[in-house]
């Protein structure tokens, strides 16, 4: 970041260019809007914000140490070493960083040191591992940040009620749902540019809605519901909003912030930092924020290190598996709870504390999962004592703690749950070891979570050693798709947890043989699926209806490295992000399978379509909607003709225009070439013209004499 | 259209041209020797013989009597094109790249790359009709841009000289003074390197191919950019078609990353464009490498591709080519 510019500076760098400052007027230069070439603006309150993020050069790095004994002058140099000696244990303090004052009159000291350290994160760990430190019996440290004194010192004596600001009206941020083409929006990010588009189908063609160079320093995200979007900055996060015109709603101060995680009902925002160690033996220090999105208040901070927070406490791992905090109890978010060694902590946000001040106890529990929609996990602890105590996956209920369910499993190497976007069945996936113990299998255990006494059912593919590539539930429905296969050509099963007027039995529906797939994307509405071949595979695509068992479509996106279904499930982004330099874009396709337009954009990264909130129909309407369907859709297949008509009259004036350009250039160079004729003549020593035509053909007759002899001719 | 695959080079192609006449084809190579070609058949006529370096660019006179060819062996020659004899070499400090006769074929420019110490140049220098009265004397120097100078043709009444080259600008000189006259726009031209350079039958306005993956079409008087013409891969050579209003792209990723990604992402094709909509109407593929040079027969009615698998592709078009409608 450029630091801001003296005046003596700009008036040196003027000179150096030759430019008469005196006559400049400053005022009629004008930067385009949202432009800062770099150079920070002093206005107000921007300064304002910047001096509470800039820690390296305030106050931030300093402490101060108070109930230091008092001493006289003799014993002040002894004193110095052993507060040095404490302090540079725990960072590096800067030259000359101690200073402990002394009383003019009586020459002892004051019983406060200030130390100065060269980074704030180095103070901030200070002040935590000292305040109450124990020199002696009656020399407890009491460590403050001097930022904080400075504050607490301004703190008036007298309480006085907080201003309350006038209401200002926000924007209404749902209005891009209101979109009058019922069209969707995406983000992308390509180089240096953010751009938000709509995604105009019809038109076939992005419809810019807003464009940011620098708009974010990593990523964006969307929010779940898609009312934010969430920008990366170095200060922190900060979220901007609205149908077209996205501005900051509220910022949320987090240094060297990473990675972030809005709750499922967006209420709340986690925020995550990893910080170096000033100690190249201590481990990663790791900061967790979670902040009110809407009033950008801090809720309640997680500082530890990066062990702590690492998942499963199994160790050795150094990477922490990011959400630390997952939420869970649906989109009220009601609940949050992260995995710790023997420990599965929930924590209520109503009051942000431990749901009965404590942890819930699971010896040896690896991996813990919500349900999308009820206060319900699902755990799974592995085999222990080498196979003398089974393995168990467990339905834990929220706020009792009460375990609704569990079932212990035998000779298991790994288990993974997958919950149904409804919440009603639980998949678990179970690879299990052969008698041998050599290999593995795998085997699925289906929870009915909505059913009396929660049924389990097992279920095992026909060929018991077909690996399983994936594994995918139907949003909202009661199907699922697997890839199985140990060959470069899996199959693909669908299995439906009904079986024809059985509810409560598991049933295959068919299973596709030698798929060139890697990865399933189930349309958000299900019923369509798309069987991707992503990577290694080229990008192939199979668009797979699951009502009618039915190919609608296959294509390829060479080289594809993501799928995305919009919200709506009508129409399909995949793109090839910057992994390889080729191709970098995106293309848009109908739920069908219908190429609609492709965009290429090199130094691709990020294509996401903006998160809807659910309907606001009841089931019963939308069931009717879809009886009715034909009535509905008249209107827009109305729309879709006029659009088309529109289209094809706007594309035959476009080549007009084009066509009309293109002949004033041609009579303008003709005739250019028409009034040079003469002179390229002479260029060419008088020869004809350029035309072709100057091959005249003609015909000419040679006679030639070959031989002349003579012979005399007898005559009788 | 099955084309004629023409061996003759043992390394990657740099440049092809068609005489006036178009009934020959000759073709540069980083090998050393030049070939003539029947540009009908496809049939070796025969080579020159002389260079010591790879061949960047070469030129016919008009009446097909002598070719000038600039190599990187720091020399540019003129061959008597019936014999294939070496008539005279003009040396150079540094390798000769872009050459090109003037209309009337009593001048010819000549550049040279930067290179020990020497910057880049564009040299005129007059050709003798009479062998005997052949100078290697220039007429003139032009010294400017940095870096290379890809290609430098001669602008409308051999007034101006276009130069383009790594820096991405297109520029005009005033070929009796040396004086800069014109500089392409940054924000309208190109990004990248500009790799080839190719004039209307007419001279009126020219094409440029860049490694930003994109060929502009320009007004050779005031260098407007006309059409943009966007593709996948970086553009190695630029052709238009005398007859329709087509251009055609060559190009493709280079090739130190061809042994890395699958050929389909090479994109070792010949895209074709409509001139005027800036659409792409086909391709044509084949090479197993990046296209280098391409050039079209005057008479519009074939065209040839040269690319760094040291083929040359000659295609002659099918009827069809002739009623393709977008």
């Amino acid at each position: 970041m450029a630091d801001v510019i003296s005046m003596e500076q700009i008036i040196a760098k003027a000179e150096s260019l030759g430019i008469d400052f005196s006559t400049m007027d400053l005022n009629s230069i004008h930067i385009p809007p949202g432009e800062d070439f770099g150079i920070v603006s002093d206005d107000e309150d921007l300064r304002r914000e910047e001096e509470a993020m800039e820690f390296d050069e305030g106050f931030g790095n300093i402490i101060v140490v108070d109930n230091l004994p008092v001493v006289p002058k003799d014993k002040f140099e002894k004193l110095e070493g052993v507060v040095k000696k404490i302090y540079s244990q725990i960072g590096v303090i800067k030259e000359d960083g101690v200073w402990m004052p002394v009383d003019p009159d009586t020459q002892k000291t004051l019983g406060y040191c200030f130390i100065e350290y060269n980074t704030p994160q180095e103070a901030e760990l200070a002040k935590e591992k000292t305040h109450g430190y124990r020199l002696d019996k009656s020399h407890i440290f009491a460590v403050n940040m001097f930022d904080d004194i400075e504050k607490f010192m301004k703190v008036p004596d007298q309480w006085a009620p907080p201003e309350s600001k006038p209401y200002t009206p926000g924007e209404n941020l749902h209005h891009w749902l209101a979109d009058e083409k019922a069209r969707d929006q995406f983000v992308i990010r390509a180089a240096t540019d953010t751009e938000v588009y709509w995604n105009d189908a019809r038109q076939l063609k992005p419809d810019t809605v807003y464009k940011r160079a620098f708009w974010t320093e990593s990523f964006v995200q969307w929010s779940p519901l898609g009312t934010y979007l969430a920008t990366i900055h170095r200060q922190g996060a900060a979220v901007w909003g609205g149908a077209t015109t996205f501005n900051r709603l509220m910022r949320y101060a987090h240094p060297q912030v990473k990675l972030i995680d809005f709750s499922p009902g967006e209420r709340f925002l986690v925020t995550y930092s990893s910080h170096e160690p000033s100690n190249p033996r201590d481990t990663h220090r790791v900061v967790i924020n979670i902040f009110d999105v809407r009033t950008g208040k801090l809720m309640r901070d997680f500082k530890g290190s990066a062990d702590d927070f690492a998942a499963g406490g199994t160790g050795g791992v150094t990477g922490v598996s990011w959400p630390v905090f997952r939420w869970g109890g649906g989109k009220e978010d009601k609940y949050f709870a992260r995995l710790g060694k023997n420990v599965i902590s929930v924590y209520e946000t109503e009051t942000f504390t431990l749901i009965d001040k404590k942890s819930i106890k699971v010896d040896h529990v690896v991996d813990f999962c919500w349900s999308p929609t009820d206060p319900i996990f699902a755990l799974f602890v592995p085999e222990l004592g080498g196979g003398n105590q089974p393995a168990r996956v467990s339905l834990v209920q929220i706020p009792s703690k009460d375990e609704l369910r569990q079932k212990n499993l035998f000779s298991v190497s790994d288990c993974k749950m997958y919950w149904q976007s409804k919440g009603e069945y639980l998949a678990v996936k179970v690879d299990r070891y052969t008698k041998t113990k050599k290999s593995t299998y795998t085997g699925f255990e289906l929870f009915r979570i909505k059913e009396r006494d929660i049924p389990i059912e097992v279920l095992e593919l026909e060929n018991k050693n077909d690996k399983i590539i994936a594994f995918a539930w139907e949003p909202k429905g009661h199907r699922f798709a697997v890839i199985h296969g140990d060959n470069p050509r899996p199959d693909i099963s669908f299995y439906s947890m009904r079986s024809g007027t059985n509810t409560g039995r598991v049933s295959k529906l068919t299973t596709l043989k030698g798929k060139q797939a890697n990865a399933l994307y189930w349309s958000p509405t299900g019923r369509f699926i798309i069987l991707a071949g992503l990577k290694g595979l080229n990008g192939q695509l199979e668009f797979y209806d699951v009502d009618e068992l039915d190919t609608m479509a296959t294509a390829e996106h060479f080289m594809a490295t993501d799928v995305e279904w919009d919200p709506t499930g009508r129409y399909v982004a995949t793109s090839v992000t910057s992994v390889h330099e080729m191709e970098n874009g995106f293309n848009i396709w109908s739920f069908h399978g219908k190429l609609l337009y492709r965009i290429l954009r090199d130094h691709f990264f990020q294509y996401l379509w903006r998160p809807r909130p659910p309907t606001l129909l009841t089931p019963e309407k939308e069931e009717e909607v879809a009886k009715n369907l034909k009535k509905y859709s008249k209107k827009y297949e109305a729309e879709d003709q006029d659009v088309s008509l529109q289209l094809s009259e706007q594309d035959r004036e476009k080549r007009r225009v084009l066509k009309e350009e293109w002949e004033r250039w041609l009579n303008q160079w003709n005739s250019f070439v028409e009034a040079e004729k003469l002179e390229r003549q002479k260029l060419r020593d008088g020869e004809e013209s350029d035309e072709e035509e100057e091959y005249e053909a003609k015909e000419v007759e040679v006679e030639e004499v070959i031989d002349v002899k003579e012979e005399v001719i007898l005559v009788d | 259209m099955r084309p004629i695959l023409m061996k003759g080079h043992e390394r990657p192609l740099t440049y092809l041209k068609y005489n006036r006449d178009g009934d020959l084809l000759f073709s540069c190579a980083k090998d050393h020797t030049p070939n003539v070609w029947f540009a009908d058949n496809g049939e070796r006529l025969g080579t020159y013989r002389g260079h010591n370096g790879a061949v960047w660019t070469c030129d016919v006179s008009r009446d097909s009597t002598r070719l000038i060819t600039g190599s990187a062996d720091q020399t540019a020659k003129l061959w008597d094109v019936k014999t294939g004899t070496q008539l005279f070499s003009f040396n150079f400090k540094s390798p000769a790249r872009a050459v090109e006769f003037a209309v009337g074929d009593k001048l010819a420019v000549i550049t040279t790359d930067p290179f020990m110490g020497e910057t880049s140049a564009i040299h005129v220098k007059s050709i003798a009709g009479d062998l005997n009265d052949q100078t290697s004397e220039s007429v003139i120097v032009i010294k400017g841009p940095q870096g290379r100078i890809t290609r430098a043709v001669w602008g409308p009444l051999n007034k101006t000289i276009l130069s383009v080259g790594e820096d991405a600008t297109v520029r005009i000189w005033d070929t009796e003074t040396g004086k800069l006259l014109k500089e392409s726009d940054k924000e309208t031209g190109h990004q990248k390197s500009i790799t080839s350079l190719s004039k209307s039958m007419d001279g009126t306005h020219f094409i440029t191919g860049s490694l930003d993956k994109s060929a502009k079409l320009w007004d050779i008087r005031t260098l407007t950019v006309i059409k943009t013409y966007v593709t996948t891969a970086p553009v190695n050579a630029v052709a238009m078609s005398p007859l329709l209003d087509h251009v055609v792209l060559g190009g493709g990723q280079d090739a130190v990353n061809v042994t890395m990604t699958d050929h389909r992402a090479g994109k070792f094709e010949a895209k074709f464009y409509d001139k005027i909509l800036e659409q792409e109407i086909g391709g044509v593929k084949g090479h197993f490498g990046p296209i280098n040079a391409l050039a079209f027969n005057p008479d519009g009615k074939s065209f040839s591709s040269g690319g760094e698998d040291g083929y040359v592709r000659l295609h002659h078009f099918d009827p069809d080519y002739f009623n393709i409608k977008i």
